[in-house]
């Protein structure tokens, strides 16, 4: 199971507490991580669920190269961290 | 009279209230964050906010007698496969809420619906006091739509919506840019409006193009619903049978370039206009602060400048931040530089609140 951290700054918004869940890409854990929390998708993603512009997602230290389809593979002992990126202000 | 003010900053979400001799800020909410624009319902006096978080995206909350609750956003539907459709730069447009700039309250016969315009130029409606939205996809799926522009922005918005009061079948819109739309359905169907609008800033063969006009602001008067104001991108603009038509109005110092307009609701032939030097520059011309108001339908126009700074001002007052009472006697001003005003005289006198708010986007009377 890959485990999934979030960025501090999104907990005062939405409670986002670390997660595992199973997946071989980004995409398929993420997507078992908002079923239980659905409101923290649309903190991540956009309404076309790509990744918001100025968020960022590193699988075990590299960022994703696959903004719109999440489609980087991930291992069972992956570890995704969801961060902000340093744009947007 | 309103004694409540929602000013939504740059940095939070500002409430004003009128004590014995003054106007002071009552409670600060979502402070720190970037609030966009409220709503206050007068058929429920339901409070909704719109909140750009940068990052985490745009979202709404609702009060409640406990404070705020998030409530849903509109969501644009899933672009379908293989559909291609692009910005002014030629990157795919991305069809997921960038702002949410318009909030109108539904019909009396309509409770619990409110309608939201956002960029890139989904215009929504809920039929649930916001727990839910539909987009409008019957203009969404125009296929002028595709011509709007970006102005202000990079990307097109809906940042008007008059609810006609005798029938809430019928809305119009405004669209920077793209000029007015209509709809006499409820959105099933949609026409569009604005002949007479003059856009310099296109090619000849454009000026006059109903969907090219850069419609800063349109408002409708309550008690007379064909007169509508337009604070246009080139100037100021005056329609008397229901926005299908405008006149401009022109020769009106110190300026007709500006963002807001505000109608009085009984009197069609009073409205109110924060002029500044035209778009190249956008500050109030010799920094001063003023405000515009006409009494005879545009014949002839007041310059307000009473308690308004007169030296080094260069406020820029956005579309939404200037509002006007429910009777027509209280005006507020928000300025991009913090500065927030009241009138209680119809603009004849102004007051100081603050001028040292957060960069303000919009103020409502509540």
């Amino acid at each position: 199971m890959a485990r999934v951290v979030f960025t501090p700054n999104v907990q005062r918004h939405v409670g986002c507490p670390e997660a595992e869940a199973a997946g071989q890409t980004v995409r398929e854990v993420l997507d078992r991580v908002f079923a239980d929390n659905p409101r923290a998708r649309g903190y991540v993603l956009d309404d076309q669920l790509a990744l918001r512009r100025h968020m960022a997602i590193f699988v075990d230290g590299k960022m994703i190269r696959d903004r719109v389809s999440l489609a980087d593979a991930v291992t069972g002992t992956s570890t995704i961290h969801v961060f902000q990126a340093l744009s947007g202000g | 009279m309103s004694d409540r003010l929602l000013v939504s900053t740059r940095k939070g979400l500002f409430t004003v209230i009128r004590k014995a001799s003054r106007w002071d800020i009552a409670a600060v909410d979502f402070l720190g964050d970037n609030v966009t624009l409220t709503l206050t319902d007068p058929r429920d006096g339901r409070s909704y906010a719109a909140l750009d978080h940068g990052h985490f995206g745009v979202k709404l909350h609702r009060s409640t007698a406990a404070g705020w609750e998030e409530i849903a956003v509109p969501v644009y539907p899933p672009k379908p496969d293989g559909y291609e459709e692009n910005d002014m730069w030629g990157r795919p447009l991305n069809w997921s809420t960038a702002k949410i700039w318009a909030l109108a309250a539904g019909g009396p016969d309509e409770p619990g619906t409110i309608w939201c315009g956002t960029l890139p130029g989904g215009l929504f409606r809920s039929i649930d006091h916001g727990q839910s939205w539909e987009m409008i996809c019957a203009l969404w799926e125009h296929p002028k739509r595709k011509q709007w522009m970006g102005g202000g922005a990079d990307l097109p918005g809906i940042h008007s919506i008059c609810v006609d009061p005798r029938n809430s079948k019928r809305v119009s819109i405004a669209v920077s840019t793209g000029g007015i739309w209509f709809t006499e359905d409820g959105g099933d169907s949609w026409t569009q409006r604005g002949e007479g609008m003059r856009a310099e800033y296109a090619p000849p063969e454009q000026t006059h193009d109903p969907i090219a006009q850069d419609v800063h602001c349109l408002v409708q008067c309550r008690a007379a619903p064909h007169r509508m104001w337009v604070q246009h991108h080139n100037g100021i603009f005056v329609s008397s049978d229901e926005g299908k038509t405008f006149t401009e109005i022109t020769g009106v110092e110190p300026s007709v370039f500006g963002f807001p307009v505000v109608v009085h609701p009984n009197e069609p032939d009073t409205a109110w206009f924060v002029p500044e030097i035209k778009d190249e520059k956008r500050i109030p011309r010799e920094g001063k602060l003023a405000v515009t108001r006409t009494r005879d339908g545009g014949k002839s126009f007041d310059v307000l400048t009473g308690g308004l700074p007169q030296t080094h001002a260069y406020d820029v007052v956005y579309r939404h931040a200037l509002a006007l009472d429910d009777p027509g006697d209280r005006l507020a001003l928000g300025s991009t530089t913090g500065g927030l005003w009241v009138s209680e005289n119809q603009g004849d006198s102004w007051t100081c609140v603050s001028h040292t708010l957060p960069p303000i986007y919009a103020v409502r009377f509540a």
